[in-house]
């Protein structure tokens, strides 16, 4: 599902390098975690991966299902199947969240050659994926994440994903700014979303997320590298120890 | 500006900057021309022009010494040039002030009896002159109601109106919609009482100029205590080339009366300018109520800032009445250089004006625009809501007048001012004027200016959106506030225009 080899990240107005030279490969249907330290380069490689601005890639490539996501703008990315929940939603202003969600689900469906879902179809479609969520009516015509509140934020993230059904799911920080209630819901959502065609890659700071979303393979992210590959009990040694001693190793 | 000083281009290179127009500005959709023989008074303007456009219209004698009166003062006033715009001088004698296909020599009886090019020409603008119910659309929203609504339409070309719809059924109410031209002949009494009582002859040199030449537009009058039982419309078409369209709207809402005003307008796209120069006057009487939308969607010119309409307007609507009510809203994409400022005078206790403004401007386009509201009345109410969007080497300026006389006790204004930016090349200005005389009244203004935010670009993009659906989408949610307050079917040809008249402006 997704390549990534070798893969080495400036910043492009600063001479900084931030990622080193990362290798992964997530298959189909799989569940891989990345955790580290913070400023060890995991949301640039969520940023770099969907395509934002102000990053220079200057070795090694990343492939969804081979097809070469570098040279892609965002959208095609998105309409390849590659998404990405924010770590901070942002807001727009006047847009109803179901107009937002319409002209997206219609947009990747045109890139693919499909026809526009209907309005009707639409509504059906949405509001099942709401239900799931807790999601009420009044928050899909609020606007987009205005006014929301961090739980409803990401919920609103998973919302998305739900009605965009991509291949590639990048969580960043999912966790981040929520209490255990809303954890539970969001973690819930994606779990709903598992299948067997579908990959996620879930970035986190903190193991507890990996509580509620099982991981099947944990990599640990330092200094703009991936340092160790294990199981889930990989999460809970770093819960227990902290990075301390994986970076103790790095310097050795 | 290019424009008016590429007449003399030669031939061959005339081909191609046509072409080059075809291809560069296609967003454009209003662009094509009507094919029809049409009638021209010679070219400028002149005492005799002026009375043959009042014989045209087979005007009483009043009406031409009204028009002589006005151009014999518009001879004697110097074009105004405190707005923020920059175009080329322009020579009022170097156009024609009528032209009238010539199927339209004899008026036709009914719509059955109008040419039907022109029929055809208003159809293929989604204008259909026939008395049927308008469907709403599904875009969007799940609230939209589906049941069909009727809108009457006065169909105005060039200088002529060539067909009103539902006149018959309107009539059973008491409203009276017609073309101008056809109230002057018809009902004397109203236009002598109200014609020039709001804008008068001597307003500004557009309205003067104006008040001497136009040669038609629509005339409305609703009963006291009639809600006019229907949305009433006007669809400016210019066509024919250096041509000026002048037309004149006159809008009487009697005590205790309600009428939804709206008005559509576009014209082929040319590498030659086009002025075009309306007045609009409503009169409101106690407790009555007029709104007033405008889609103006006149050619803008091409990216280089070839050809346009220079669209100068003077609209303005007299609270006279105590507790009368004025709301004018406007989305203003087109056009190479606008300027206009649809005003409110505040006269009796009470009544209360609002201006909800979209102003797009793109590639070379120039706007300056804004309301005035006048408040002379006691607890008199204002609001005002803009929504500046600049993009490419577009100027957008934003120019607003309140100002509460002496007797204007305990009046309100609130003014929001928010510019948009698209891109570094484009400028966006505010220049509110304040005067408050009494010390019992409040005005408020605030303002802010921002640029298209490149987190919210991204998010849109990473959920799928190119750069344009995306731009459109942000533009929109700015101007939701004055999307509102359109009717609905104009709401949606509004927020697809935003859509087309940005096309190009990122990336």
């Amino acid at each position: 599902m997704l390549s990534i080899k070798g893969l080495e990240v400036k910043l492009e107005d600063e001479d900084k390098q931030i990622l080193k030279g990362v290798d992964l490969e997530v298959p189909a249907g799989k569940v891989h975690a990345i955790m580290g330290p913070n400023g060890s380069g995991k949301s640039t490689l969520s940023y770099v991966l969907s395509g934002r601005d102000g990053y220079e890639v200057t070795a090694g490539s990343a492939t969804l299902d081979g097809e070469d996501l570098l040279d892609l703008d965002p959208e095609e990315r998105a309409a390849a199947g590659l998404f990405l929940a924010f770590q901070y939603p942002v807001e727009i202003p006047g847009v109803g969240n179901m107009t937002f969600l319409r002209t997206a689900v219609n947009a990747q469906r045109k890139a693919r050659g499909e026809d526009e879902m209907s309005a009707a179809d639409f509504l059906k479609f949405i509001r099942a994926k709401a239900k799931d969520l807790k999601i009420d009516a009044d928050m899909l015509k609020r606007p987009v994440n205005v006014g929301f509140s961090g739980g409803e934020k990401k919920r609103n993230e998973i919302l998305q994903m739900a009605m965009l059904e991509p291949k590639m799911c990048i969580l960043d920080e999912t966790d981040s700014g929520l209490d255990v209630d809303a954890m539970k819901l969001v973690s819930e959502g994606v779990n709903a979303l598992r299948a067997e065609g579908r990959s996620f890659l879930v970035i986190t700071h903190y193991q507890r997320l990996l509580d509620h979303i099982k991981p099947d393979v944990v990599h640990i992210m330092a200094r703009g590298r991936i340092v160790k590959t294990g199981g889930p009990e990989l999460a809970l040694e770093v819960e227990n120890n902290g990075y301390a001693d994986i970076l103790a190793e790095l310097d050795a | 500006m290019a424009g008016l000083d590429d007449l003399n281009v030669k031939e061959g290179v005339e081909e191609e900057t046509v072409e080059a127009v075809k291809t560069l500005a296609g967003a454009y959709k209003y662009g094509w021309e009507t094919e029809i023989e049409m009638e021209y008074a010679p070219k400028g303007v002149n005492p005799d022009i002026v009375r043959l456009i009042s014989e045209k219209n087979e005007e009483p004698e009043w009406m031409t010494e009204w028009r002589l009166s006005a151009f014999e003062r518009w001879e004697k006033l110097d074009e105004p040039s405190w707005a923020l715009l920059n175009y080329p001088e322009i020579d009022f004698q170097d156009q024609y002030y009528y032209a009238r296909p010539k199927s339209m020599e004899k008026k036709p009886e009914s719509l059955d009896d109008v040419d039907p090019k022109l029929l055809e020409t208003y159809k293929k603008l989604g204008i259909p002159l026939k008395e049927q119910m308008i469907l709403a659309g599904v875009e969007g929203a799940e609230d939209m109601p589906a049941e069909g609504r009727k809108v009457a339409v006065d169909a105005v070309f060039d200088s002529v109106s060539v067909g009103t719809t539902f006149q018959a059924e309107l009539k059973k109410a008491g409203v009276i919609f017609c073309s101008i031209s056809e109230a002057i002949r018809e009902h004397p009494e109203l236009v002598k009482k109200y014609l020039g009582s709001v804008v008068p002859v001597s307003d500004n040199y557009y309205a003067t100029l104006n008040s001497a030449v136009f040669s038609d537009g629509s005339f409305v009058y609703i009963p006291p205590n009639t809600r006019c039982p229907m949305e009433l419309s006007t669809y400016f078409r210019i066509n024919a080339e250096n041509t000026g369209q002048f037309e004149r709207t006159l809008i009487i809402a009697d005590k205790g009366s309600y009428v939804s005003y709206l008005e559509g307008c576009t014209a082929p796209q040319r590498d030659t300018a086009q002025l075009h120069a309306a007045v609009v006057e409503i009169i409101i009487e106690e407790d009555a109520e007029v709104k007033y939308s405008t889609v103006q969607n006149w050619y803008p010119g091409d990216e280089e800032g070839k050809g346009g309409i220079y669209n100068f307007v003077t609209k303005r609507a007299d609270c006279r009445g105590d507790r009368s009510k004025v709301m004018w809203t406007q989305v203003e994409t087109g056009s190479a250089v606008t300027w206009k400022y649809p005003s409110c005078i505040l006269r009796g206790a009470e009544s209360q004006g609002e201006f909800y403004s979209i102003a797009i401007t793109n590639n070379h386009q120039q706007a300056d625009t804004g309301t005035k509201m006048v408040h002379l009345g006691r607890d008199t109410k204002s609001r005002i809501v803009s929504k500046g969007i600049s993009a490419g080497k577009a100027q957008n300026t934003y120019r607003g007048l309140v100002s509460m006389h002496p007797k204007a006790k305990n009046s309100r204004n609130y003014t929001q001012c928010d510019s948009l930016l698209i891109g570094d090349k484009c400028g966006a200005h505010t220049v509110p004027y304040i005067e408050v005389k009494n010390n019992s009244s409040r005005v408020e203004h605030e303002a802010t200016t921002s640029k298209v935010d490149e987190e919210q670009m991204f998010y849109c993009r990473q959920r799928g959106m190119d750069e344009e659906e995306a731009v459109a989408l942000i533009v929109n949610g700015f101007a939701k506030e004055v999307l509102q307050a359109l009717p609905m079917e104009f709401a949606m040809e509004a927020q697809q225009l935003v859509a087309i008249s940005l096309e190009g402006s990122v990336g």
